[in-house]
């Protein structure tokens, strides 16, 4: 046997059926809205209160919401101390790549202490999912996802290859 | 001359101010919605780094809608396909025409009356200009040659059906009270007082009847608690297969009936341009004391206080559009028939027998 709860809906008084006791809690509700963010907006114009916010929108291009301190984005390459890539080509990250949006051609490095280094270093955002392999795979510590730039639009899917230069010298992120 | 060229100057002076605030409605529109759900609304448009409030929208969208391809669909017929926008809008516009904006204003030794038709049928005009308005509606359904675009013209034709005789029964109430249709006559009756302070206006004498009206008036717009016609999220609308300016002059007949109803409400129920206790002469304080005005500033006033009564009501209908949810289709039928209908009758059976007993 089941056990089945039935749940009764409470009866709607003619009053309550009649909805304008509804309509005016709606419009009162929205109404305070209204007068409260007007005002707000108007005090801001003046300069004060602008430690209340009257709205809760980011105008995003311009300001960004704080992204949590975890929150993976856009790769860099970090770098050694002379400013030349941490990077060994160990490959690594490339094999992990479960979107395979990774590119390097290794090539020999001058130091004999340091096998390789990586000739070219492609990262294509366009099929990148942003998992973070990456960064967990390397042993060196040369590929973070810690730039805080979250937008890649770009006008064209060339566009959305990074190169080596790129990812080393990653752009500024929007301040939040 | 004269009694050409001082209707042009009125009639056009109406035609700007209403074309205007209709304009300004999609501002309004999206602005106030924004605010009152604690966002902040369109204002990327900018001149020169200003963007004024986002007060360049409109400008922004008229631009965009006339640039746009104005496609007629091959299937429909593309006289009547043409016509229904045009139609929609003419008939939105002409209602004004009857609507008294103020008393009388005398500039240079004549007497110009604040009413660009001076009909003593205003009243009865104004409801045949609103009904001939869904033609435009129907013809468009009917002439997209579109099954979404039909059902929302024959939606639209039921609804305004079932709508413009609650409308009607209402307002017969106040035309019982007052024994006139024309609008000019019942602003002017509704400037008297009661206990000496209280202004006579419609919604003292017939609170039922202004939330008839209202709630009747509102399905006259067209807009979201009776949006059946357009229906966004089931039918698209009688405008589906409407494209550029055209879909837009549909939009602005919208604008136009909220302007109108806000009107009618205001001139019907709140003493039109009536400000409270000003006499031809200047104020008269039911407390004593009082406040004299030249004729010229009491007609500015009488106009300025039409003015912000229409707003204030515009901006009622902005926030009932934005707050509640809309009707289902036997909802919206049923709550015309079963209650709006017999509401009104019994508000104008009330009213006839307290008139029939107090003044006869």
């Amino acid at each position: 046997m089941i056990k089945t709860k039935i749940i009764h809906q409470p009866k709607q008084t003619l009053f309550e059926r009649f909805y304008i006791s509804g309509i005016i809690q709606g419009v009162w509700i929205t109404t305070g809205h209204f007068v409260r963010n007007l005002t707000l907006h108007m005090l801001h114009r003046i300069g004060l209160f602008r430690n209340i916010p009257a709205a809760v929108t980011a105008q995003y291009p311009e300001e960004q919401k704080p992204l949590a301190l975890r929150t993976r984005t856009r790769h860099r390459l970090t770098k050694r101390e002379d400013g030349s890539p941490r990077c060994v080509a160990c490959m690594m990250c490339e094999t992990v790549c479960p979107a395979r949006c990774i590119y390097i051609v290794a090539e020999e490095h001058p130091d004999p202490n340091i096998e390789k280094r990586p000739a070219k270093f492609d990262i294509d955002l366009g099929k990148c999912v942003y998992c973070g392999f990456c960064v967990e795979a390397c042993p060196e510590d040369a590929i973070r996802m810690d730039t805080k730039i979250i937008d890649t639009a770009a006008y064209s899917r060339r566009e959305m290859m990074l190169d080596i230069n790129e990812l080393l010298n990653p752009k500024q992120p929007i301040k939040a | 001359m004269e009694h050409i060229v001082i209707p042009a100057f009125l009639s056009l002076f109406v035609l700007v101010n209403v074309i205007n605030l209709a304009a300004l409605h999609t501002w309004l529109e999206r602005k106030q919605s924004a605010v009152m759900q604690d966002r902040i609304g369109a204002n990327r448009a900018k001149i020169f780094g200003l963007s004024l409030f986002g007060l360049f929208h409109p400008i922004a969208d008229t631009i965009k809608m006339f640039l746009k391809e104005d496609f007629i669909p091959p299937s429909g017929n593309r006289l009547l396909h043409t016509l229904a926008p045009c139609l929609s809008m003419f008939f939105g516009l002409v209602a004004f025409a009857a609507i008294p904006f103020g008393n009388t204003i005398e500039i240079g030794g004549h007497v110009i009356n604040l009413q660009v038709a001076n009909l003593n049928v205003a009243l009865l005009y104004i409801f045949a200009i609103m009904s001939m308005g869904v033609y435009g509606v129907v013809l468009a359904g009917f002439s997209s040659n579109n099954n979404y675009s039909l059902i929302g013209g024959l939606r639209a034709s039921s609804q305004m059906i079932s709508y413009e005789i609650a409308l009607g029964l209402t307002v017969m109430g106040l035309v019982l009270i007052y024994g006139t249709i024309d609008l000019q006559k019942m602003v002017h009756a509704q400037g008297n007082y009661w206990f000496g302070w209280l202004p006579a206006w419609g919604v003292f004498l017939q609170p039922l009847g202004l939330f008839l009206f209202l709630a009747a008036g509102l399905a006259e717009t067209k807009r979201t608690p009776y949006d059946v016609p357009e229906g966004e999220s089931e039918i698209v609308g009688y405008f589906v297969e409407y494209s550029g300016m055209k879909f837009g002059m549909f939009f602005f007949a919208d604008y136009l009936e909220t302007i109108l109803i806000a009107s009618l409400t205001t001139t019907l129920f709140f003493g039109g341009w009536q400000v409270p206790w000003l006499q031809a002469d200047g104020f008269h304080f039911p407390w004593g004391g009082g406040m004299l005005l030249s004729s010229f500033t009491v007609s500015l006033l009488q106009v300025a206080s039409f003015s912000v009564k229409v707003l204030f009501f515009c901006w009622l209908f902005m926030t009932v559009r934005w707050t509640l949810p809309r009707f289902r289709y036997d909802q919206l039928i049923n709550f015309g028939w079963k209650i709006l209908f017999p509401l009104s009758i019994l508000n104008l059976f009330v009213t006839a027998i307290v008139v029939l007993v107090f003044k006869l």
